[in-house]
């Protein structure tokens, strides 16, 4: 497993994709969550208001040094992450050439307890490239954008990712 | 400031803690991608929000507000500013005793939008200063410094936002709040009542006042300079700034926060300081035509990039004067109505009957898509039915009698009533029929509540609108309530009957949006004993 080239500021970005109403954004919103904590600049970018819809989804996350434009330039991502398998083709000009695609068949689908957290165990799969983020902050990043009774299934989902 | 202040904020979340850092007394506004979250946020912060039935009532409310010595918020998106234009442009000549700030919303690209009009016009053409953020901090900072700016000169101050500012999330350091104002009414007659006799010195005095602003500007600290090489010089604004210090880090560059007025002293010193100066900004030529009239020469960027947002690949593209095709964008898939919507069954009744359909804008403009194709027209918020009035008058009969218009429960309430108003007084000879798809929320923004809903912003019980009694009241033959549900006719059956009569008719197509449902639940247990109160007066006074 190779971690792509970060650029000269050190700036790592990725990009999740999908389907409205699977979960990109709290996808998104976990991650920064995570990195935020490591007091590395981060700038997390969408476009929603008909997000739960079934239309196209994306969001930027970079972070690193100093990071200007919340927007990942397109074929500049080192992590694509997508949780539709039809939306796989519509995003890979975002990755650049030795970039990582996860997509909904990193992991294995039907081993999945809950099939509603597969963002949460793409994301697993993501933060075993990303070792600048302690496993301490996605757990409390995960607690805090969930409610209570969702902690467990969602800490499973996320344990899956990371082991597939 | 240890690390603990700094806190991960939307653009929109920002303004709301920046306004409620100033003290804000008051936030109206009517929700609108990008700026909705802007007053949820603020409301949930503890801050006095509320949803006006649309943005010009929203505005009004603030504006008074502010004649009162108060500190207010108004926010729209773009769009929503056309409609508050109005009191936008004659609060520029009376002024405010408090602390007024707009916030408008743009949408460059379109994400979720009927145009990509760019707001920055409105500022220059209505006469109030501008701010322009490029990322939360700036958000943050940039709101206080408007109420700094709007009570410094009494004057109302336009927030500029674009979708990346609001929603891309950067970290915030906030400062200590201030305290509210002590709101006190003063009588001021010769400047708050804008008869020709008092509006005549205050154009005058506005445009003294804005004389006075440019120079304020001139030595603000918000506009800021970056030195780099003198080679390349970069004069830029709002998020295209941060995809500019991206593309050309070795340059130097002007950040402009104060848009207008602008400091055009500053800026012509900047552009003789580097042999190249050229000037980024997405949307409209705004900057460049105002820094280019005031005789300092200054490139701009091709025509090709006025389309669409820009970032950091467009930007590297603009300094290098490319203008080649741009590699296409593949097609992502569009949005859909939810599969278990009720507005389903209604579009396919309609596409089944083959009409004319004038329609508006929520989530049912989505009835244009496949397989419904319903729709035929859409141009803003009320137009379906007043759009539809039109259509009737004009066509032959047999045409016309195939017009209906079609409309949201909080779209009706933001600009449809004075439709049926118009429908009732103005009456097609063919007559007309309004259908008002009622599904209980503001969905397409994410489920707002309005007067329809009989819930505040915070969704606490409040008096509720009946749709189908304003129809009566303003004189429609025929107002009817159905339920679209699988199985049953009724709707169908009603359509026809409607367009059969010749008369003028309002179909009123309720059932609450299935993303609401299960909140629907909470928030009518939470809010039942105001609802049984409300409910028996409601049975005598429709007697």
């Amino acid at each position: 497993m190779n971690a792509p080239v970060t650029s000269d500021l050190g700036v790592t970005n990725i990009v999740i994709a999908g389907l409205g109403g699977q979960g990109v954004l709290k996808a998104s919103d976990i991650l920064v969550d995570a990195i935020f904590p490591t007091g590395l600049e981060v700038k997390k970018s969408e476009v929603h208001g008909m997000s739960q819809r079934g239309g196209s989804v994306c969001s930027d996350i970079r972070f690193g040094r100093q990071v200007f434009s919340p927007m990942v330039p397109p074929g500049e991502a080192d992590y694509l992450l997508v949780l539709a398998p039809d939306q796989v083709e519509v995003n890979r000009h975002l990755l650049k050439p030795d970039g990582v695609l996860i997509a909904p068949d990193s992991v294995d689908i039907n081993r999945l307890p809950n099939k509603k957290a597969l963002n949460v165990a793409l994301l697993g799969r993501l933060s075993r490239y990303l070792e600048m983020i302690p496993l301490d902050n996605w757990r409390q990043a995960l607690q805090r954008n969930f409610p209570p009774d969702l902690h467990a299934g969602n800490e499973q989902a996320f344990e899956f990712g990371r082991n597939s | 400031m240890n690390d603990t202040q700094r806190l991960l904020l939307s653009g929109d979340e920002a303004i709301a803690l920046g306004a409620l850092h100033s003290g804000v007394q008051l936030g109206a506004g009517y929700p609108g991608t990008p700026s909705t979250e802007i007053l949820e946020y603020f409301s949930e912060l503890g801050g006095n929000a509320q949803w006006s039935p649309n943005e010009k009532v929203a505005l009004e409310v603030a504006i008074g507000a502010a004649f009162g010595g108060g500190r207010a918020l108004a926010t729209m998106k773009h769009v929503g500013l056309n409609v508050a234009a109005d009191p936008l442009f004659t609060a520029a000549y009376t002024g405010v005793s408090g602390g007024l700030v707009i916030i408008s919303a743009d949408d460059p690209g379109m994400a979720s939008s009927q145009n990509e009009q760019d707001n920055r016009h409105y500022a220059v053409a209505a006469g109030v200063p501008m701010l322009e953020p490029s990322d939360s901090q700036e958000a943050y900072d940039f709101t206080r410094a408007a109420y700094e700016l709007s009570e410094r000169f009494h004057i109302p101050v336009m927030l500029r936002v674009t979708t990346r500012v609001c929603h891309s999330k950067t970290a915030v350091t906030p400062r200590p709040p201030l305290p509210p104002s002590q709101p006190h009414f003063t009588r001021d007659i010769k400047s708050r009542v804008m008869i020709p006799a008092y509006a005549r010195p205050a154009h005058v005095k506005l445009r003294a006042k804005l004389k006075e602003i440019e120079q304020f500007n001139e030595s603000s600290p918000l506009n800021v300079e970056i030195r780099g090489g003198s080679e390349l010089g970069i004069i830029s604004s709002g998020i295209s700034y941060m995809h500019a210090r991206e593309a050309a880090p070795g340059a130097s560059f002007l950040k402009l926060s104060t848009t207008y007025p602008l400091p055009l002293q500053k800026i012509a010193a900047f552009a003789r300081s580097v042999k190249r100066c050229v000037v980024v900004e997405e949307g409209d030529p705004y900057l460049v035509d105002a820094i280019r009239a005031a005789g300092v020469a200054v490139e701009g960027k091709p025509e090709m990039y006025r389309f669409g947002e820009l970032n950091v690949a467009r930007v590297r593209r603009i300094l290098a004067g490319d203008t080649s095709p741009e590699p296409p964008k593949p097609a992502g898939k569009p949005p859909q109505l939810c599969d278990a919507c009720p507005y389903r069954l209604v579009f396919q009744v309609i596409r089944k009957m083959d009409l004319i359909v004038a329609g508006d804008i929520g989530c049912y403009t989505l009835g244009v898509l496949s397989p419904f194709e319903a729709m035929d027209t859409c141009v803003c918020m009320g137009a379906a039915i007043t759009v539809g009035l039109g259509l009737r008058k004009v066509l032959p009969p047999e045409q016309a009698r195939r017009v209906i218009s079609v409309i949201g429960d909080s779209t009706f309430v933001h600009s449809g009533i004075t439709g049926v108003v118009d429908m009732a007084y103005n009456r097609p000879p063919t007559g007309h029929v309004v259908v008002i798809l009622d599904n209980y929320t503001t969905a397409m923004t994410g489920r707002q509540e309005h007067p329809g809903t009989g819930r505040l912003l915070n969704h606490e019980p409040a008096r509720k609108l009946v749709i189908e009694d304003i129809c009566r009241a303003a004189g429609v033959d025929r107002v009817y309530v159905v339920e679209p549900r699988a199985g049953s006719d009724e709707f169908e059956t009603r359509l026809r009957e409607c367009l059969d009569s010749g008369e003028t008719a309002v179909i009123v197509a309720r059932r609450p949006c299935i993303l609401l449902l299960k909140d629907l639940k909470k928030l009518e247990i939470t809010n039942q004993p105001q609802n049984q109160s409300q409910a028996a007066c409601e049975c005598s006074c429709n007697q």
